[in-house]
């Protein structure tokens, strides 16, 4: 079941009276959040195909689409989509290659997962109608908090105790130091926090704008220009965040996973 | 619509003061399941197919690019070679050249040489055979003038009335010649 952007549109107006909203303005821009069933009716229990399995499958699909039915020429001079495919090879591949480091490239597969996942699961979401598997902070929780555990273990197997020395700021006065380690601490296990509602907040504020902006277009009739006019703005935005926080989320693992490989500040 | 999300999500509890369903937990589990098959699919596709696919594309392309420079240098260092033994081959062609000039023109000056010899040694051939003949008119000319003269003076001394005397005559006239004849 497809939720339409202009069928919410409509519904929202139709609804109104129903739901005893009262005004013109009764818009839901959360609707479009909903996590529901599929094929049926019921709660939605571990297994339930949902509308969250459905873009995340897309996601999965496209993902195929883009990577390897894209590079099936197997051309030293690219096709278009081959480039693409090349393209985010290359960007993340340099990306943690400069920011976490040579060594590190035998978890660029990990990386380059993670990004293929945010940065599709955000285009995607951009097409209306669509759902957006990463506006929900279940989704990237889990995202962050495999980074977060990711890097935890990998920084005490690789480096053992030493990798604590990671909250001994050393190149600080000795009076200072184990003030700085609680702050280093606190800020070490809110880096999960940040790192997931960032993604979450954005794609979930943007696509909430567009809706409500979308529900007035939907009251003011002839004057619905003006809201169309900011739609088409702010969807612009959109797709630049789209790109952006995919970016944000997948350099700050880079960091982070430097921090676990190279400990010593 | 087969539900109404509101009902479901904001029909409960803290739900309907938030109005997220991001904040309704009966959907996490559900989520979270499919995002670890989503990932774990993701993460296939990339290790066992795609990664390596794009690596051996680029891989090849490097190589290509490399041996392409490498062969671009080649040519370029026989082009240079080429071009060094057309230049000795013109620099040879020239000095070659500049040699055959050279024999060609002490060639003709010695032949020059040559003609102008032998056209002297016949001007100056000629020059004795005409200083000669010259010589030989004067001669024959003053013999003439010595005949002239005679016989001027035996009329002279006939037309004055005079008894010619040849041997006189002579005499006087061989004295004005004096050695001149």
């Amino acid at each position: 079941m497809a939720q339409s952007e202009a069928a919410t549109i409509v519904e929202t107006g139709a609804e109104a009276a129903a739901h005893g909203g009262g005004s013109g303005f009764n818009i839901h821009p959360m609707d479009q959040f909903v996590v529901q069933p599929l094929f049926s009716d019921g709660a939605v229990s571990i297994f339930t195909v949902t509308n969250a399995t459905l873009w995340m499958a897309i996601v999965v699909l496209a993902t195929a689409l883009m990577l390897i039915v894209g590079t099936r020429g197997r051309n030293v001079i690219p096709s278009r989509a081959q480039s693409l495919a090349e393209l985010s090879y290359g960007f993340i591949y340099k990306m943690v290659e400069d920011v976490t480091g040579r060594d590190a490239v035998k978890y660029f597969p990990y990386i380059m997962t993670l990004f293929m996942f945010i940065v599709l699961a955000n285009f995607l979401a951009l097409i209306p109608g669509s759902f957006s598997p990463t506006s929900h902070i279940a989704v990237t929780a889990v995202l962050a908090l495999l980074v977060f555990f990711g890097v935890t273990i990998l920084g005490f197997v690789l480096n053992g105790a030493s990798f604590l020395r990671l909250f001994w700021v050393s190149s600080a006065p000795l009076a200072l130091r184990p003030i700085l380690a609680v702050i280093e601490l606190v800020s070490y296990f809110v880096r999960p926090v940040s790192h997931s509602i960032r993604l979450a907040g954005n794609i979930m504020a943007g696509h909430a704008v567009l809706k409500v902006f979308a529900g007035f277009a939907g009251a003011l009739g002839v004057f619905a220009v003006v809201p169309v006019l900011a739609i088409t703005a702010i969807y612009a935005l959109e797709v630049l965040v789209a790109f952006i926080q995919a970016y944000v989320f997948t350099i700050l693992t880079c960091v982070y996973l430097k921090d676990a490989l190279h400990p010593h500040h | 619509m087969a539900t109404d999300p509101r009902e479901s999500v904001l029909g409960e509890g803290d739900a309907v003061a938030s109005g997220m369903p991001q904040l309704d937990p009966s959907s996490y589990p559900n989520q979270i399941f499919w995002l670890f098959i989503a990932l774990i699919a993701i993460y296939f596709i990339l290790s066992r197919v795609a990664l390596p696919r794009i690596g051996a594309v680029l891989a090849e392309r490097q190589g290509t690019i490399t041996n392409d420079i490498a062969a671009a240098e080649e040519l370029k260092l026989k082009a240079s070679e080429a071009e060094k033994t057309y230049e000795k081959a013109l620099a040879d062609a020239r000095s070659e050249a500049n040699r055959i000039a050279e024999e060609n023109r002490a060639e003709m000056q010695a032949e020059l040489d040559e003609a102008l010899k032998r056209a002297d040694s016949e001007i100056a051939a000629q020059q004795a055979e005409s200083e000669r003949r010259i010589a030989e008119i004067r001669d024959s000319a003053a013999e003439n003038v010595e005949a002239i003269a005679r016989e001027t003076a035996l009329a002279l001394v006939d037309a004055l009335g005079g008894q010619p005397d040849s041997s006189r005559v002579d005499a006087a006239v061989n004295d004005k010649m004096g050695g001149t004849a």
